[in-house]
């Protein structure tokens, strides 16, 4: 369950992020998974479920993007998408090419958060908000 | 009054691991220290075919290490150990991968570039390993011919990070009925143009080859 240390991350990295940008309360997190990042969707919610318990993502939504696998066919001089992940080879000629442009993200797209403008003007121009947990 | 707003901050969910691995990288390279990570399922014969490259290369006067990644017990560090090369067990206590913090901790006291080559045998498991980066400069992936042809498709991901797979116990190949033209068409569909090497630690096959591509990639730092 490998899911759990993503999930630890994913709330380390959107607790500092939060912070940097004055706070808020985190409604929602969007996530790029790769297909060949080995990711399994369910288990990454339910780890993201019990790793956010406490924090101040505790009952944000998890929004996953799936990025397919796109690979370099010299031979059509094109970027094209694969339909699996089990041959990479270009679907439109065959030609089986290692030269992976994507599908390999496991990255943090964006954060939703509900933030009072007013607090935010105050807090921008000085310390980050106090009453914002570190994340644990 | 509260607006929702969105904060684009696309960023690596892994980006801790994966600085402090570039950072391992660097320095193990430039000390010409070549590092290895094993990956495989429980039960191909990593720990064999490490300890087989251990005796060989020490054999050879040359100076190597290993550091082996279990869930629990120090056996294969007991085992690996038996070579006479310095080795480290990690006990992960149930994580299902190793991370680059934990092998830089263990790597603490030991004279790195003094080493021409650590071995990072990883937690027997075909699926957590993938996304993390240990700082090796060479990723090796195994795959016995009792573990069946078509392994590398039902693990496409972690046979697809690899820069090197080894079929072992090619001894047990007739025995188990392996199909070796299916098992490296196979590698080469999720892996195009790998270097597939196919070894015995019972007879020897294959070990010279994969202590030459070692010495290759080790010339090439």
């Amino acid at each position: 369950m490998h899911e759990l240390s993503i999930a630890t991350s994913i709330v380390a990295i959107v607790g500092e992020q939060v912070l940097q940008h004055g706070g808020g309360r985190i409604t929602g997190v969007t996530l790029r998974i790769g297909r060949l990042s080995c990711v399994h969707e369910d288990a990454l919610r339910y780890s993201f479920d019990l790793v956010t318990e406490g924090t101040p993502l505790a009952g944000a939504s998890l929004a996953v993007i799936e990025v397919p696998v796109r690979i370099w066919c010299a031979i059509c001089k094109a970027e094209v998408e694969l339909p699996g992940i089990q041959r990479f080879a270009c679907p439109a000629c065959g030609h089986l090419s290692g030269d992976i442009r994507a599908g390999r993200e496991l990255d943090i797209e964006s954060i939703q958060i509900e933030a009072d403008p007013t607090a935010s003007d105050q807090t921008a121009s000085n310390t980050p908000e106090p009453t914002q947990p570190e994340p644990s | 009054m509260i607006e929702p707003r969105i904060l684009e901050v696309r960023t690596k969910i892994l980006k801790k691991n994966d600085e402090l691995a570039r950072e391992m990288r660097r320095g193990f390279e430039s000390l010409g220290l070549l590092v290895v990570n094993m990956v495989s399922s429980p039960g191909t014969g990593k720990t064999a075919f490490l300890q087989e490259t251990l005796l060989r290369l020490r054999a050879r006067g040359i100076p190597v290490a290993a550091v082996v990644g279990d869930l629990e017990t120090d056996n294969d560090a007991r085992r690996l150990a038996e070579s006479g090369a310095p080795v480290r067990q990690i006990m992960t206590h149930g994580l299902c991968h190793l991370e680059a913090d934990m092998v830089q901790s263990h790597l603490a006291g030991w004279n790195l570039a003094d080493l021409h080559y650590l071995f990072i045998e990883n937690v027997g498991n075909l699926v957590c390993p993938t996304s993390w980066d240990l700082g090796e400069s060479v990723r090796l992936a195994l795959l016995s011919v009792t573990e069946g042809e078509d392994k590398p498709l039902k693990y496409p991901g972690l046979f697809n990070t690899a820069d090197i797979a080894a079929i072992t116990k090619i001894d047990l190949a007739a025995a188990c009925e392996f199909d070796r033209d299916a098992a490296c068409a196979n590698i080469e569909a999720v892996r195009p143009g790998m270097r597939i090497i196919e070894t015995s630690v019972k007879t020897g096959a294959g070990i010279d080859d994969w202590l030459d591509y070692l010495a290759e990639k080790r010339r090439a730092l």
